[in-house]
């Protein structure tokens, strides 16, 4: 059972009061990328830091912003050509047929529900609940010629790279660039 | 300042109740004090409900509690300030949760 299960030592550690000062108080995540896992994995830093009490800030870039789309945040895909962790030994010319890319996202979905991992859109809505704020780029919104109303409604706002360096500002931010 | 709980319990190093059958609401609002919380009624309908799922061998999540009928996420984090799942299982007097989600 779990209450009996003894953590590692240095996981156990008292709080020292060094660490206590040096506490990492907020966290930047910044996502570039539309794939999947890489978005999942910016969500679960986000939603992570938000459930130990640090503040999480969200900022959305390039193909990040496919994450935040209104149309396309529930149906982003992994990749299975260029990505040689995908399936090693899987020949690229296999992994490029027409549907590959869709089943594999779709059996790596259906891996999550097995975890209770909550869809990108509700994800969003978990974090947004917890306090978390989300934004997009505005150059890259753009380029990409969307506007406000094209993301889903926990996207706070668009905003230039100069106002997501002021979301970092204080003591104790910690930036994760994906 | 620390102050000394008059319901002594054994916990562990984190302050986690070893045995959650020894819980009583007295000891979860001294705890609660502590961490700078006055425990409503609201909040106990939480921490039972917590300690049930515990108790049935269920892996608790924020997502969990959202879907529990009992609070929404964002009433959850205003009920247990920085970190509600911790701090309300601290509380509830089970063990740490366990989860990424």
């Amino acid at each position: 059972m779990i209450d009996t299960m003894e953590r590692p030592a240095t996981l156990e550690k008292p709080v020292t009061a060094d660490k206590e000062t040096k506490k990492v108080k907020r966290v930047l995540i910044i996502c570039s990328k539309g794939k999947l896992e890489d978005v999942y994995a910016a969500l679960v830093m986000a939603n992570g830091a938000l459930m130990e009490g640090i503040e999480a800030k969200m900022f959305f870039t390039f193909f990040g912003l496919e994450a935040i789309k209104k149309t396309n945040a529930d149906h982003l895909h992994t990749a299975t050509v260029g990505n040689p962790a995908f399936m090693p030994g899987m020949p690229t010319v296999l992994a490029g047929l027409p549907g590959f890319e869709a089943f594999a996202s779709f059996m790596m979905k259906k891996e999550m529900d097995k975890l209770e991992m909550p869809h990108v859109t509700e994800f969003f809505q978990m974090i947004d609940a917890g306090g978390g704020e989300i934004y997009a780029c505005k150059l890259a919104a753009d380029m990409f010629h969307l506007k406000k109303e094209d993301f889903i409604p926990e996207v706070k706002d668009i905003i230039t790279v100069g106002d997501m360096y002021a979301l970092a500002e204080g003591e104790g931010t910690h930036m994760v660039f994906i | 300042m620390e102050t000394v709980l008059t319901q002594a319990l054994p916990v562990n190093k984190e302050g986690y109740l070893l045995d959650s059958k020894l819980w009583t609401p007295e000891w979860a609002k001294e705890v609660a004090a502590q961490l700078n919380i006055t425990l409503t009624d609201k909040h106990f309908e939480v921490l039972k409900w917590l300690r049930d799922k515990h108790a049935s061998g269920v892996p608790l999540t924020i997502r969990k509690v959202g879907a529990s009928g009992l609070v929404d996420i964002k009433e959850f984090y205003a009920l247990f300030p920085g970190g509600p799942l911790k701090i309300s299982s601290k509380i509830a007097g089970i063990p740490k949760p366990a989860s990424c989600i």
